[in-house]
C-alpha cells in the first residue's frame, strides 16, 4: 500500500479538498455544521467540562444539605432530584463526552487518519448531546420535578413520578443513540482507517480502549434503552414487564439495568485506562512494559463485565448459587485490571522519571483508583455487602473510581494533550497546584464516606443521624474545595489558549506515535494523505 | 470514477444534522407531553416528525449524490460495510433486550409467584402456567395461536428474503429487470406482512381480549411484535427508497452498498421474525 502515498490529492470536488482553500464556514455555523473531528473532539470537551460545572453545582446542593444532621436547605424531593441528575449528568454528560472527546482528537492522529469514518455523523452524534442534556435540566422545572429515583431509576418507584421521569427516559434513548453512533464511527475509524503499516499490534494503548470501549457502548446501551422503553410502556401504556400482578417483577428491571450498567461501568473506566497508558510512558521515557498483556486485559475485563451484572443485586433475593457465582465473576476482573496496574508500576520501574502535572495526575489516578478498586473487591464479597448495600461505603467506592479514576485520567489527558490542541505550553505551577487541590480535597471529601458507610449511614437520604455529623462536615468543606478548585483548571485552559511557551510538535521529551509528528498546534487538517506508519522509533 | 482509495472521503460542512437534533428535541417534547395529556404534545410531536423527515430526505439525498457523483471509494465503502454491520449489532442487542424481559418472566418471575410464600399468603388461587397474564388480571384472555396468521407471515417473510437475494443476484449480474422485479416482490411481501399483522392485532384485541394490558403474556407479545413490526416498517420504507434508485438506474455490479445494506437490514428483521414466530407464537 505504499505507493497510495504519493497519490493522495486535490482530487475530490464535495470533500474536504473544496473548503480547504476558502477554509469552513466562520461564526456559529462553523461549529453547528462542522464535519471536522478536531472541531467536533473540542465541542466535546467544552460541552463536557460545562456539564461538569453543572452537575458539580448539584453535587454542592448535596454536600451543603448533608452538612448538618436536619433538613435545612432542600426538601427530601428536591435532594433525590439532585441525587439523580447528579449521577445522570456526571456519567453521560460529563464524564463520557470528555472521553469521546479525547477519542475524537487523537484516534485519527494517533492512527494517521485524515478524519473519522462517518464525519457527517459524528457531527450528529455530538449534536444530540445538548438535545439530550436539555431534557434533562428540564425535567426540573416540569410538574412533579425530576426523576427522584437516583440513576438506577428503579422501578416501582419509577412508575409512580411525574412528567419529569418521561424527560430523562427520553433523554437516555438520546444519549443513547448519540453513543452508539459514536461507538460505531470510532471502532469503523480503528479498523478501517488505520495508516500503512500500524497493525492493530502496534496501536497506542488509547486505540485499544476505545476500540473495545466502542464495542461495549453498542453492545450494552442498547439494552438500557430497552429497559427505560419497558419503563415508559409501564407508566403510560398499561404493559407489566415491572408490576408483579401482571406476573411481571421490579427486580426485572435491575437485571436488565446492570447487564447494561456493569458494562457502562469499563465503559468509562477503558478510555481513562487508555489515557494512563500514554501519559505513563511518556513520561517514563520507556515504552509501555507488557504492551500484549494490557491488550489482553482490557479484551477480558469487556468481556468479564458482561456477566456480572448481579452484584449490584445481592440483596434482591437472588439465590445463594447465584450470589456465589456473581461474587466470584466479580473478583475475576480483578486479575486482569490487577494486570494493568502492575504493568504501569512496570513502565515506571526504572524509567527517568519526571513529574510534569499529566504525570501527576495520572500517579494519582494510579493510587486513587487501586484504592476504588480494592473497595470495589470488598464490596464483591457477598456476606459484606449485605452490610454495605445502599450505604456512604458504596458511596466513597464509586467515587474512587469515577473521580480519581475517570476524572484524574481525563485531567492527565487534558494537561497532556492541551499543547497539541493549542500550541501552547500550559502554566505547569498552576496544573500542579491544580493537582494538589485536587488530590487533596478528594480525599477529604470521599475518604471519610467509607467510615460513614461501614458506621452505617444510608445513601440517598438527606438527613442523618447525630453521630455522623463531624464526617459529613468534613466531607462537605471537601466537596466544597474540590468544586472550587476546578475553576482553576477553566483558568489554566483559557490561559493555555491565550498563549504562553510555544509548543513542540513533539510537546513531551518521552512522547511517542504518530500524533507528535504533527506541528502543534495540529493543523486543520492532518494527514490526508496517509503517512507510513514504521513503528516507534526509539524503542 | 472512485478516487485512489488512500484519499479518504471527508465530506463538507453539513447543517442536516443540526435538523436531526431539532427533530429530536420536537419529537421528545411532544411525546412526553403527550403521554402526560398536555393538548401541545401530539402538534409538537408531528412537526418534529416533518423536520426528521426533512432531514432524512436532505441527507441521504446528500449521500447519494456523492455515490453518485463518485466520492465513495473502496475505503469508504469498506466503513460502511462496518458501520451497517455494528448498527445491526446494536438493534440485535436492542431486541434481546426484550427478549430476555420475555424468558425472565416467562420462567423466572411467573412461576415464581405461583410458589413459596406468594402462594401462601399473595396470591393463592394463582397457578403458573404459560401464557399468563399474572395473578391480578381479572378476566379472560385467549393466546395468540402459531399456525394461522403467524404461519402465513413466517413464509411471506422467507419468501421476500428469497426475492431479495434473488434482485441482488440479478444486480451482480446487471440485469436490470429482474432486480426491479425481485425488489417490487420482496416490497410487496413486506407490505402483505404488515397488513396481516394489522389484521392479527385487531383480532387479539376485538375477539381475543389479548391487550397490551393482558400482564406479561400481552405485554411481552405486543412489545416484541410491535418493535418487529416497527422494524419491517423501516425495512420496506429503506426498500421502496433503493427500489426508486433501482428505477433511476443507480448502483452497478460493483458498487451497490446501499442495496446490500438494506439487504442485511431485511434478512435481520427476517431472523428476528423467525426467533419470534418459535418464541412467542409457537411454544
Amino acid at each position: 500500500m505504499a505507493h497510495e502515498h504519493a497519490l493522495g490529492g486535490h482530487e475530490g470536488q464535495v470533500g474536504h479538498d473544496a473548503h480547504e482553500h476558502h477554509g469552513p464556514p466562520s461564526g456559529i455555523m462553523r461549529w453547528i455544521t462542522t464535519t471536522n473531528h478536531k472541531d467536533i473532539g473540542s465541542m466535546y470537551l467544552w460541552f463536557s467540562f460545562i456539564m461538569f460545572l453543572v452537575g458539580g453545582a448539584m453535587a454542592m446542593v448535596i454536600r451543603a444539605e448533608l452538612f448538618q444532621p436536619g433538613l435545612q436547605i432542600v426538601s427530601p424531593e428536591f435532594f433525590n432530584q439532585m441525587i439523580t441528575l447528579h449521577a445522570l449528568i456526571m456519567v453521560f454528560g460529563a464524564i463520557m463526552p470528555a472521553f469521546v472527546g479525547f477519542s475524537n482528537w487523537m484516534i485519527p492522529l494517533m492512527i494517521g487518519a485524515s478524519d473519522m469514518a462517518f464525519a457527517r455523523m459524528n457531527n450528529w452524534s455530538f449534536w444530540i448531546l445538548p438535545v439530550a442534556s436539555f431534557l434533562l435540566i428540564l425535567s426540573m422545572f416540569v410538574p412533579g420535578g425530576a426523576a427522584g429515583t437516583g440513576w438506577t431509576m428503579y422501578p416501582p418507584l419509577s412508575i409512580q413520578m411525574g412528567m419529569g421521569m418521561d424527560l430523562a427516559i427520553f433523554g437516555i434513548h438520546l444519549l443513547g443513540m448519540s453513543s452508539i453512533m459514536g461507538g460505531i464511527n470510532i471502532i469503523t475509524t480503528i479498523l478501517n482507517m488505520r495508516a500503512p503499516g500500524m497493525t492493530l499490534m502496534k496501536m497506542p494503548m488509547f486505540c485499544w480502549t476505545w476500540l473495545i470501549t466502542a464495542f461495549l457502548l453498542i453492545a450494552s446501551m442498547p439494552v438500557l434503552a430497552g429497559a427505560v422503553t419497558m419503563l415508559l410502556t409501564d407508566r403510560h401504556f398499561g404493559t407489566s414487564f415491572f408490576n408483579a400482578a401482571g406476573g411481571g417483577d421490579p427486580v426485572l428491571f435491575q437485571h436488565i439495568f446492570w447487564f447494561f450498567g456493569h458494562p457502562e461501568v469499563y465503559i468509562i473506566a477503558l478510555p481513562a485506562f487508555g489515557v494512563i497508558s500514554q501519559v505513563i510512558p511518556t513520561f517514563s521515557r520507556k515504552p509501555i512494559f507488557g504492551y500484549a498483556s494490557m491488550v489482553y486485559a482490557i479484551a477480558a475485563i469487556a468481556i468479564i463485565s458482561f456477566f456480572v451484572w448481579a452484584h449490584h443485586m445481592y440483596v434482591t433475593g437472588i439465590p445463594l448459587t447465584g450470589q456465589l457465582y456473581f461474587m466470584y465473576a466479580t473478583m475475576i476482573i480483578a486479575v486482569p485490571t490487577g494486570v494493568k496496574v502492575f504493568n504501569w508500576v512496570a513502565t515506571m520501574w526504572k524509567g527517568s522519571l519526571s513529574f510534569e502535572t499529566p504525570m501527576l495526575f495520572a500517579l494519582g489516578f494510579l493510587f486513587m483508583f487501586t484504592l476504588g478498586g480494592f473497595s470495589g473487591l470488598v464490596l464483591s464479597l457477598t456476606a459484606v455487602d449485605v452490610m454495605l448495600q445502599e450505604t456512604y461505603y458504596v458511596i466513597a467506592h464509586f467515587h474512587y473510581v469515577m473521580v480519581a479514576g475517570a476524572l484524574f485520567s481525563a485531567y492527565a489527558g487534558a494537561y497532556y494533550w492541551l499543547p497539541k490542541w493549542t500550541g501552547y505550553m500550559y502554566d505547569e505551577t498552576l496544573g500542579k497546584i491544580h493537582f494538589w487541590l485536587s488530590l487533596i480535597f478528594f480525599n477529604m471529601t470521599f475518604f471519610v464516606q467509607h467510615f460513614l458507610g461501614l458506621a452505617g449511614m444510608p445513601r440517598r437520604v438527606p438527613d442523618y443521624a447525630l453521630q455522623f455529623t463531624e464526617f459529613n462536615q468534613i466531607s462537605t468543606i471537601g466537596a466544597f474545595g474540590l468544586g472550587i478548585s476546578q475553576l482553576l483548571f477553566l483558568y489554566i485552559v483559557l490561559k493555555a489558549r491565550k498563549g504562553g511557551k510555544k509548543a513542540t510538535a513533539e510537546v513531551w521529551d518521552g512522547a511517542q506515535g504518530l500524533e507528535w509528528t504533527v506541528p502543534s498546534p495540529a493543523p486543520y487538517h492532518t494527514f490526508e494523505t496517509p503517512p507510513v506508519f514504521e513503528g516507534h522509533g526509539k524503542h | 470514477m472512485s478516487q485512489p482509495a488512500s484519499h479518504y472521503f471527508v465530506p463538507q460542512p453539513s447543517h442536516w444534522p443540526i435538523f436531526g437534533s431539532a427533530a429530536l428535541l420536537l419529537m421528545a417534547n411532544g411525546a412526553v407531553l403527550w403521554m402526560n395529556h398536555i393538548g401541545a404534545g401530539p402538534y409538537l410531536l408531528a412537526a418534529g416528525f416533518c423536520v426528521l423527515l426533512t432531514m432524512l430526505f436532505g441527507w441521504f439525498a446528500n449521500v447519494i449524490r456523492e455515490s453518485e457523483g463518485g466520492a465513495y471509494g473502496k475505503n469508504v465503502d469498506t466503513s460502511f460495510r462496518w458501520g451497517m454491520s455494528w448498527f445491526i449489532f446494536s438493534e440485535v442487542m436492542f431486541f434481546a433486550a426484550f427478549f430476555g424481559a420475555l424468558f425472565y418472566i416467562r420462567v423466572l418471575s411467573v412461576p415464581d409467584l405461583a410458589h413459596g410464600l406468594n402462594a401462601e399468603y399473595l396470591y393463592q388461587s394463582f397457578t403458573s402456567a404459560w401464557p399468563s397474564a399474572g395473578p391480578g388480571f381479572k378476566g379472560e384472555f385467549e393466546h395468540m395461536g402459531a399456525w394461522g396468521l403467524p404461519a402465513i407471515n413466517t413464509a411471506l417473510l422467507l419468501s421476500s428474503g428469497v426475492t431479495l437475494t434473488w434482485a441482488h443476484h440479478a444486480l451482480i449480474k446487471n440485469n436490470r429487470l429482474h432486480l426491479n422485479i425481485g425488489l417490487a416482490l420482496t416490497i410487496l411481501l413486506g407490505l402483505i406482512f404488515l397488513g396481516l399483522q394489522a389484521e392479527e392485532y385487531s383480532h387479539a384485541y376485538s375477539e381475543l381480549n389479548l391487550k397490551l394490558t393482558t400482564g406479561g403474556y400481552g405485554s411481552t407479545f405486543f412489545m416484541l411484535t410491535g418493535f418487529h413490526g416497527f422494524h419491517v416498517c423501516l425495512g420496506a420504507t429503506m426498500l421502496i427508497v433503493i427500489l426508486i434508485r433501482c428505477l433511476k438506474g443507480h448502483f452497478t455490479p460493483e458498487h451497490h452498498f446501499g442495496f446490500e445494506g438494506v439487504a442485511w437490514y431485511w434478512h435481520f428483521v427476517d431472523v428476528v421474525w423467525l426467533l419470534l414466530f418459535v418464541l412467542v407464537y409457537w411454544l
